[in-house]
């Protein structure tokens, strides 16, 4: 309960973040991915705004074993950088600047534009699923 | 802000704390990562590892009620591309992109760069890279919406 608590109270701080700093618009995403217009530097911003208290975070977490509300810490293990990494972080980037939308905005935006982030979500759902059974069967990954 | 007519780096800079303090409290209270792509593929059934579901799902919901209680407050303007398609097209990339490059703009830009994860570090330049070759080709392009 109180795990759920604190993930409900985090996601919904993320939500106003992502509003409160222009993020959920996609057109301000753009305008920063859009290098050859009237370019907008705020997402910049907005992930030097993100990254310090993250970086806090991480030093609390090197001198603590355990969280506040759950026996260990998962972090992602050490893996190396491979195509999939690669790949899969480039199709992001094709489908975000495509948009201007990511999946934190996107589900944020239910509540602001209903339809156009539903069907994004419908479509990333689809895209989460074929890689479930495209990528992920043929290797026991 | 001078020469950038239309930027918000106040507003910017404040939601990016908001954000960074959000994802450390999922971090240093359940011991997990704040990554969006993740959370979603565990809601669905679709991903093995990651958080408990209904940690995922806490978190996740949580995402439009942080940005309703903005919206009613102060208002936030979201300007999406007309095509619906386009949008959908979109989305099936991101998804598949996410899932295959294991994090997305929280999970590799904000908790994996704060982390100086080579990992996210090498994922974030790239899909830094291809969101902005992407939205060039699309301005000279004239599909840009």
């Amino acid at each position: 309960m109180r795990q759920n608590l604190i993930s409900l109270a985090s996601g919904t701080l993320f939500g106003a973040g992502l509003a409160v700093s222009g993020m959920i618009d996609p057109a301000r995403v753009r305008a920063f991915l859009d290098v050859t217009d009237a370019w907008d530097p705020t997402l910049a911003f907005v992930m030097a705004g993100a990254i310090l208290p993250m970086a806090i975070a991480w030093f609390v977490v090197r001198r603590r074993s355990t969280p506040i509300a759950a026996e260990q810490f998962h972090t992602p293990a050490t893996s190396p950088i491979d195509r999939r990494l690669i790949g899969g972080a480039a199709l992001f980037g094709i489908g975000w600047g495509i948009v201007g939308l990511c999946p934190g905005p996107a589900i944020a935006a239910l509540a602001i534009q209903p339809l156009p982030a539903l069907i994004f979500i419908a479509a990333m759902a689809l895209g989460a699923a074929v890689h479930r059974f495209a990528f992920t069967s043929r290797r026991s990954a | 802000m001078p020469g950038f007519p239309h930027a918000m780096p106040f507003e910017g800079f404040i939601g990016g704390l908001m954000i960074g303090v959000a994802a450390a409290i999922m971090l240093l209270g359940n011991g997990r990562i704040a990554g969006v792509s993740g959370m979603f593929a565990r809601i669905l059934g679709l991903s093995t590892g990651g958080p408990p579901w209904a940690i995922a799902l806490f978190f996740t919901a949580g995402l439009p009620l942080g940005a309703g209680i903005v919206a009613a407050s102060v208002g936030v303007k979201a300007s999406f591309p007309t095509s619906l398609s386009l949008i959908a097209v979109a989305g099936l990339i991101v998804g598949i992109g996410t899932r295959l490059g294991s994090g997305c703009t929280s999970g590799h830009g904000v908790c994996g760069l704060s982390r100086l994860s080579p990992r996210s570090i090498a994922a974030t330049a790239t899909f830094m890279a291809t969101g902005v070759v992407t939205v060039t080709i699309m301005r000279l392009s004239g599909v840009l919406l």
